[in-house]
């Protein structure tokens, strides 16, 4: 997927105005409410049109003021999954799952019904209304009637929101499976840097109406962790090794992990914020906490008035963060040993 | 209170026919308009509005003069219903269009507060998903404004059955032809000897009535239970 947009958008006390290239199949538009990431989307779906400028995807003007295009939304082949999963409320599971494929002309019916029914797991829900399902439910069968339409490029528009966290993480895997399976692109857009992390590989950072700036999730992540109250958030994935205690042990890389909160998973992910992890120059002799990890720096980084240090531990990478007066007494710099010290309640259970 | 005459059961008949084909005729209009006030802008929408709710306002008779004008022998419509062999005035007919114009606005203004109370967000995902504007209508818009449509219908058939005014004037008070049961009422108390009957198709009048909101609540709550 090739999208550039350039595009000025005026409303009463809110001006948008961008002026972008993105090529990839999974791009994440993140920014913080009103930053005008729904104006955004609305203007690439085709349900409102820019005051000016020009919208191109793959190669083909949806909109150009210049050369007076603007192609209808239902032309450009662009689905969306909403907020609020917006399913037709007098159609069964079914009904709203066919219902873009119906419009689909069939030399663009690439997505076969039963294999995404398959994939999503719907297959138990074909025939019940929409109103008896849960949100996690609802939001599936959104992805798939979106799918079925057989897009060439997916809008998400913030589709986890409405989801409390033990569902988001789960439609993320639907999300992300489905994404793969079929091949389709897809614009993904939150407010949290988590979804945005676990479901692009490139990010558009939106405010005020301007793009600030075009990143991966990786780097946005370490560029907001001093302004961000809950640092940077490091997302691990063990693997069960034996219970102890109250505790459970997971291997991760060659290190292992104690944690004390529980998952029904055999693989859970888990979230650490950078702020958990204290730092050692030399093994301490005695401590409460449970995870003491020799690790070797492998960079540090500012961001705002902390500092990062990249940690590689048994084969993985861990971000902490210090204030700079302990980076400079600790002399932190790539390549030193240095200790690591997490308590196993500072875990939180994703999946 | 008398026993009802055949003229009185041909009234009844006549009332419910004419309030049966004014609602099955004005429903296509009602939700037109009802779809252009509610999701299309344009020039004159205000213009439009104020003309489709102008017959709330004004009374009866003034519109059922203004139709007799209009259609009249020498009304300036007169050459082409001439033309096509078209005669309204005095007719059962003419009191289907009465009765038509009279309750178009409580059919459009339900229809309207139907479509109006619609998740605009539904619509934008029918768009997404490659529907286009007769097909949305269809697929999304009815479906979802079916209470709004049913309601819209009752009141204006309801209205229909009361309908006086526009219809005298405009059909006249023929028994057996146009007389519907308003008129045969107002007959009926015009003469020293008619109360009796006068009041058993008040009474009929009340049953018709309560049957209809009986179908309206009825339906309304079956949807409201659906959605």
């Amino acid at each position: 997927m090739e999208l550039r947009m350039a595009v000025d958008k005026r409303f009463p006390g809110f001006e948008l105005a961008t002026d972008f290239s993105v090529a990839g199949g999974r791009v994440g538009i993140f920014g913080v409410s009103g930053s005008g990431k729904s104006t955004l989307v609305s203007l690439l779906a085709g349900l409102s049109h820019p005051d000016q400028g020009e919208i191109v995807l793959d190669g083909e003007y949806l909109f150009s003021s210049s050369k007076r295009i603007s192609v209808p939304p239902e032309r450009r082949r662009i689905a969306m999954v909403f907020q609020n999963a917006c399913l037709f409320p007098h159609l069964s599971v079914k009904g709203n799952l066919l219902y873009g494929f119906k419009r689909c002309t069939p030399g663009h019916r690439k997505i076969d019904p039963d294999t995404l029914i398959d994939v999503l797991k719907l297959e138990p829900l074909l025939q019940r209304g929409v109103n008896m399902l849960s949100g996690g439910e609802k939001q599936r069968v959104a992805l798939g009637r979106a799918i079925l339409a057989n897009p060439r490029l997916l809008l998400m528009d913030e589709p986890l929101s409405a989801l409390d966290d033990s569902h988001k993480l789960q439609i993320i895997e639907y999300l992300r499976s489905a994404g793969d399976q079929f091949g389709i692109p897809y614009l993904f857009i939150s407010h949290s840097l988590l979804e945005i992390r676990l479901m692009t590989d490139e990010v558009l950072a939106v405010g005020g109406g301007r793009i600030l700036g075009q990143t991966t999730p990786e780097e946005l992540a370490r560029q907001r962790m001093g302004r961000s109250q809950v640092g940077y958030i490091n997302l691990i994935r063990g693997d069960l090794v034996r219970r102890l205690g109250g505790m459970q042990v997971y291997r991760w890389g060659d290190a292992e992990l104690f944690v004390s909160t529980a998952s029904q998973e055999e693989t859970p992910l888990f979230e650490l914020s950078s702020r958990d992890i204290i730092l050692f120059k030399k093994h301490p002799e005695a401590i409460s906490a449970r995870n003491l990890l020799h690790c070797k720096v492998v960079d540090t980084f500012a961001s705002g008035n902390k500092v990062g240090v990249e940690l590689s531990v048994g084969g993985q990478r861990l971000i902490a963060e210090v204030v700079g007066e302990a980076a400079d007494e600790l002399a932190i710099q790539a390549r030193a040993d240095i200790y690591a010290v997490i308590k196993a309640s500072s875990f939180r259970t994703l999946t | 209170m008398e026993y009802l005459t055949s003229t009185d059961f041909t009234a009844i008949r006549l009332s419910v026919k004419v309030a049966l084909a004014a609602t099955l005729l004005s429903l296509p209009f009602g939700i037109g308009f009802a779809y252009l006030t509610s999701f299309c802008r344009f020039r004159g929408k205000l213009l439009l509005e104020v003309l489709i709710n102008l017959p709330l306002t004004l009374p009866p008779v003034v519109i059922g003069y203004l139709l007799l004008i209009s259609l009249g022998t020498h009304g300036w419509l007169a050459p082409l219903f001439n033309l096509l062999g078209i005669k309204l005035i005095f007719t059962w007919k003419a009191a289907v269009l009465a009765s038509a114009l009279v309750g178009f606005p409580l059919l459009v203004r339900s229809i309207r507060i139907g479509m109006e109370s619609l998740d605009p967000q539904l619509i934008s995902a029918s768009r997404t998903l490659g529907a286009r504007r007769l097909d949305i209508l269809c697929t999304v818009i009815l479906p979802l404004s079916v209470r709004g449509i049913c309601a819209g219908s009752s009141l204006m058939f309801a209205r229909s059955l009361g309908e006086f005014g526009a219809t005298i004037i405009v059909a006249g008070n023929i028994p057996g032809v146009t007389q519907t049961i308003p008129l045969a009422i107002y007959d009926y108390t015009s003469s020293p000897t008619g109360q009796g009957t006068a009041l058993s198709l008040c009474i009929v009048s009340v049953v018709l009535s309560v049957l209809v909101l009986g179908i309206h609540e009825t339906v309304g709550r079956k949807f409201t239970r659906r959605a």
